[in-house]
């Protein structure tokens, strides 16, 4: 198998790739996968006149935009957002790009919906500081009064670890105390604490890997570590779907970047074959490297990675392969232990394995894990390894007690609990959901749940009702989804009890009947 | 009137003026109000005599065939 390590060249000739005729199929499980699990993911479209309806509403806004625009460049109307100087009205302009204008003419007349404040812990139930604004979102004003007992159907909370009860942090405190809570330096200078090594070895120990090593935070994870691993010279297949951070280190890296479709292992295998053929882009040469990089669940579909198949077209082209398991590490699999798990696949195949702490263990800071000379290797060369700051004993601690929690070792039996109860919120909210007639993406095991709401009025009127009736919900608009599809996602939690999840059914019943969101074709 | 009330609050929420400002709101709905009234009234105006120059050239072709011929032996 290909290490990371050593630069090494990809010497397929074409002559020598013979077709094989068993990959086009979508729906089966390759060699793998656990007999009997057949997964199938859906998406449904939504009917002709919704995706009409969708660009005439954008459509008329926009038009309302430019006519904003007028009244204010023409001085009818007080300017409130940022503008060139006098003196430099004739320089090259700074705020005329779509951007600008979206945020300007669409963005601000709804962004009450964003940037919330909590003021409590982001468990279950939360509490929200209440806010308004008197000259239509451009000010804000806090009332001073708190909305009690909001059901937080947003926050990535996926195993119930954002918790206060003071036994359960007991460590956590313990650790405050004897360590305090900055580490003051990087990882090569002074940074590496004893607890810092044994966070790396319970989680390579929990992934089934050789070692491991952890960062303070999940972005720079992946954007600081991709360009350490591929640079000028080698190939980055990349997702459709995948998140800023494997995009934004991708392009950091310098490497020839192609994108397939989302989960198309057709398309996939499409792009390798020409690739392996054409070789470098001018010179022609084999590839140094040929990395294909995907996530393990897509936060903002649902979906879940085709492992299986990939591994096999993997091993047939001889590429390496890097899981970004943000969502899916500790939420997915009998024993919360990811994808690898879930597909029954052996850890050791997937060459470079990356997650965060972020969602599923209520702490901060990602690793990445893999054989221990990959590990060894971004030890010394990787600009998050180098510059950024260690993380905090404190986080560190309270990752290391929820491994403990998920694999039993502190000898109780509570996170079979939470990850059992997990997985039958999931199962009993989409198959609710679903029999309502909403359309929701994603496969039947994910816990995050897009439900489409298409149209820009719709969007917003749904963010707005579901909080007066105490649900915080996360609603996602233009940039991060396709312009005719926005969403609102619901993350479920091992925390939420079945009155919970009740009462949010009941109420996204209501509110879909009355803003008719309810799109489905199959009753 | 509850139904009602519901269909005008479906219509802002379609053509995506729910987002805008009241005065915006006015200026949209008064536009369109004047010009689906403009179309009524030219339909109204202009529909009935159409239809009958259409229903008379198309009753011309079929039953007045065989009055032309006749019309050109004489």
């Amino acid at each position: 198998m290909e290490t990371l390590t050593h630069p090494d060249q990809n010497g397929l000739k074409c002559k020598d790739i013979h077709i094989c005729h068993n990959t086009t199929q979508k729906h089966v499980g390759g060699p793998g996968v656990t007999s009997g699990q057949h997964r199938q993911e859906d998406f449904e479209k939504a009917p002709m006149h919704v995706a009409v309806l969708t660009y005439l509403g954008f459509g008329i806004v926009t038009l309302f935009g430019y006519f904003r625009d007028f009244l204010r460049a023409v001085g009818l109307e007080k300017r409130n957002l940022a503008q060139e100087r006098e003196e430099q009205k004739e320089f090259v302009p700074l705020y005329q790009d779509f951007e600008n204008f979206y945020t300007r003419n669409l963005y601000m007349r709804v962004r009450d919906n964003w940037n919330r404040p909590l003021c409590s812990l982001p468990g279950p139930v939360i509490d929200l500081m209440e806010r308004v604004s008197d000259d239509y979102n451009w000010t804000f004003r806090l009332t001073g009064r708190t909305i009690h007992n909001v059901i937080n159907m947003g926050s990535y909370n996926y195993l119930g670890f954002a918790e206060n009860t003071a036994d359960y942090l007991e460590t956590v405190a313990d650790k405050a105390r004897h360590y305090g809570v900055g580490v003051c330096s990087t990882r090569q200078e002074t940074g590496t604490l004893d607890i810092h090594v044994e966070l790396e070895y319970l989680v390579a120990r929990f992934l089934g890997v050789e070692s491991s090593m952890v960062f303070g935070m999940g972005f720079a994870t992946n954007s600081m570590n991709i360009p350490a691993l591929v640079g000028k010279g080698c190939l980055i297949l990349s997702d459709e779907l995948n998140h800023t951070s494997l995009i934004l280190g991708a392009r950091l890296s310098g490497a020839t970047i192609k994108v397939f479709k989302h989960n198309d292992m057709v398309h996939l295998e499409k792009e390798l074959r020409d690739s392996i053929c054409s070789g470098q882009p001018r010179t022609h040469r084999p590839w140094r490297k040929i990395l294909i990089m995907v996530e393990g669940i897509y936060s903002m579909e649902g979906s879940v990675v085709r492992l299986p198949e990939l591994i096999a077209l993997k091993k047939r082209y001889k590429a390496c392969l890097y899981l970004d398991e943000a969502h899916s590490i500790g939420a997915v699999g009998p024993g919360g232990r990811g994808v690898t798990e879930l597909f029954g696949v052996n850890p050791a195949d997937v060459d470079v394995m990356m997650g965060t702490f972020t969602k599923s263990f209520g702490a901060a800071g990602g690793y990445i894990a893999g054989k221990k000379e990959l590990v060894d290797y971004l030890r010394s060369r990787s600009h998050s390894a180098m510059y950024t700051s260690s993380m905090s004993p404190p986080i560190a601690e309270q990752i290391i007690r929820a491994i403990k929690c998920i694999t039993g070792h502190d000898g109780s039996t509570e996170g079979i609990r939470r990850i059992r109860q997990l997985a039958e919120n999931t199962r009993y909210f989409r198959a609710k959901v679903k029999k309502m007639g909403f359309i929701i993406y994603g496969n039947d095991d994910s816990p995050v749940v897009p439900i489409l709401l298409y149209m820009p009025g719709k969007v917003v009127a749904f963010a707005r009702e579901m909080l007066e009736r105490k649900i915080a919900v996360v609603v996602v608009g233009f940039p991060a989804t396709p312009i005719t599809e926005a969403r609102a996602r619901f993350c479920m939690s091992a925390a939420h009890t079945k009155d919970m999840l009740d009462e949010v059914l009941h109420h996204l019943d209501e509110v879909g009947d009355a803003l008719g969101l309810k799109f489905s074709r199959r009753k | 009137m509850e139904y009602l009330a519901w269909l005008y609050y479906q219509y802002l929420l379609v053509t995506g003026i729910y987002v805008l400002e009241p005065w915006e709101k006015s200026i949209f709905n008064s536009v369109l109000f004047s010009a689906v009234a403009m179309v009524i009234y030219t339909s109204y105006v202009f529909v009935p005599i159409h239809v009958r120059l259409a229903l008379e050239f198309f009753s011309a072709i079929c039953g007045g065939q065989p009055e032309s011929t006749m019309a050109l032996m004489n």
